[in-house]
């Protein structure tokens, strides 16, 4: 059978990697931030808690003393801000940010 | 080698010839004994395959995706409320393209409760994207999951091979059991292009949004509505497999060789009844003594349910007289759903014949030749016409 021919030509079958649920950080309607003051790993200079890591849905948080968020990804659930024992995250309107950004 | 045995032994003994690999399945009235004889053939050792005993019908054919995804060749079987405890797993299988084979023993749905043979629960799920096929003997029944496995891999969609439950799944006939190296060389061993596999990790089915967009090397991934139209058309571009199957197993066991109807004194006739299943061996005694009384009827037993053989159909039929359609099952509120689909196949044809509904035992109601013989000598006259509300055989009320 030619290649044209074949079937199931359109399957949803992909490599996993960034952005293979599409750009979930358009979701977003919160934004995380993270206060390095706060945060016990940026705090302490010691490989601790990660908690925001470790229950991140979307793996979107980095595992290092300062725990960095790649806002392409996120979709601003806000479980890390949940969770955090150190009441580091906050989440804050997208829109107030990008009025901010924009001035 | 002929045996005598029951129906459900047959669908048994197809998936044993198939040397289907992974086989889970929840037993549920009528089809239990295809599921026993399986775990049968799986314990002695006579078949070297996974036998998965689960909890449900839903995660039957959750282990069945989960298997086939992994390149094997699966099997289950189910009846009547069992299909409908599947049925978000039955769109599933289909939209992720997968070859299962599923034997569907035909059982009315509850409520009120019934264990009897009618249409209602293989019809009711015409549109979940999997292919219907329709068994009317023991001989078919086995014939019909050899060629399902090849349909099924050859085009990359799930197969219901449906066959009447107790009419078929619990009486005795003899067949023919296929050779198992004629078999193996009608059906080679399934190969697919993609499986899951620990060495190269792959994403199966993620979420789509509703447009298209790059997937993780930035080339184009085709999104839902382009999966789901790939379907749609693979599913009719099947309608050709399906001849070119049918051929290739008649000329490999001298059996078979229609496609999609099989006619009984269909050339000459006037007027054809249409139906799916046994009821239409059924029906060919009636026809015989019809034809005695000097009416011109003949009876066509339809084997392809989905995709829809509309164009077999229309040719076959647009030139007769008058088609009766005889149906186990019903679209609630509306007609016959084959009725309805014969309608719109003839449509197009300038010169088509009257099409009139029956519909009869449901919930096994006995299905009584000199009723099907009064209602065939009531529709076969020129004066018939179209109708569109179905009439009913044997309600007592
Ligand atoms: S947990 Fe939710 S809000 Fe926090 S980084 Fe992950 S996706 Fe964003
Ligand atoms: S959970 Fe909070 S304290 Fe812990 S690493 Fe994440 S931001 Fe820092």
């Amino acid at each position: 059978m030619k290649k044209k021919d074949a079937f199931a030509q359109r399957k949803s079958h992909s490599e996993p990697g960034p952005g293979d649920g599409g750009r979930t950080g358009s979701w977003r309607v919160l934004r995380p931030i993270l206060d390095p003051e706060k945060c016990i790993p940026a705090k302490t200079n010691k490989n601790a808690c990660y908690a925001c890591w470790i229950f991140c849905p979307d793996g979107v948080v980095t595992k290092t003393k300062l725990p960095v968020i790649d806002y392409e990804y996120c979709k601003g659930c806000g479980i890390c801000a949940e969770e955090c024992p150190a009441g580091a995250i906050t989440m804050v309107e997208e829109t107030l940010l990008i009025m901010e950004e924009e001035k | 080698m002929y045996i005598i045995e029951s129906g459900n032994v047959a669908a048994a003994f197809g998936v044993k010839l198939a040397e289907t690999a992974v086989i889970a399945a929840y037993p549920i009235t009528p089809q239990t004994p295809v599921t026993e004889k399986l775990s049968e053939l799986v314990d002695s050792g006579e078949m070297n395959a996974q036998y998965i005993p689960v909890e449900s019908e839903h995660s039957a054919l959750a282990v069945c995706i989960a298997a086939s995804s992994t390149g094997s060749r699966t099997f289950t079987a189910t009846s009547a409320n069992g299909l409908l405890y599947m049925a978000e797993q039955l769109h599933w299988a289909a939209g992720a393209r997968l070859p299962i084979v599923m034997c569907v023993v035909n059982r009315g749905i509850g409520a009120p409760w019934t264990v009897w043979n009618d249409h209602q629960d293989s019809i009711s799920q015409r549109d979940a994207g999997w292919i219907q096929l329709y068994a009317c003997d023991h001989q078919q029944i086995i014939d019909t999951v050899i060629k399902a496995y090849r349909l099924a891999e050859t085009v990359s969609i799930p197969v219901m091979v449906c066959y009447d439950g107790y009419i078929l799944s619990h009486t005795y006939m003899p067949f023919e059991l296929p050779d198992v190296d004629t078999v193996r060389k009608f059906l080679p061993p399934y190969a697919p292009e993609y499986f899951l596999d620990p060495a190269c990790p792959k994403n199966l089915n993620t979420v789509t949004l509703p447009d298209i967009r790059p997937d993780v090397r930035g080339d184009t991934a085709p999104g839902y509505m382009e999966i789901r139209h790939n379907l749609h058309t693979d599913m009719r571009r099947s309608l050709d497999v399906i001849i070119d199957i049918e051929k290739e197993f008649y000329d490999t066991f001298g059996r078979g060789g229609h496609p999609f109807i099989e006619p009984y004194r269909v050339n000459d006739a006037d007027y054809v009844a249409v139906c799916m299943g046994s009821l239409s061996y059924h029906l060919r005694d009636v026809i015989d003594k019809l034809r005695n009384e000097g009416i011109a009827v003949g009876v066509a037993g339809l084997r392809v349910y989905r995709p829809f053989p509309d164009k077999a159909i229309a040719d076959a039929f647009s030139h007769k007289k008058g088609l009766i359609v005889f149906e186990k099952a019903l679209s609630y509120g509306n007609q016959g759903a084959l009725f309805a689909d014969i309608k719109a196949a003839l449509y197009a044809k300038t010169d088509r014949p009257f099409v009139r509904n029956y519909i009869l035992g449901l919930g096994g109601r006995e299905i009584k030749t000199c009723e099907l013989a009064d209602a065939l000598r009531d529709s076969c006259k020129p004066s018939s016409a179209t109708t569109d509300r179905p009439e009913w055989i044997g309600l007592k009320m």
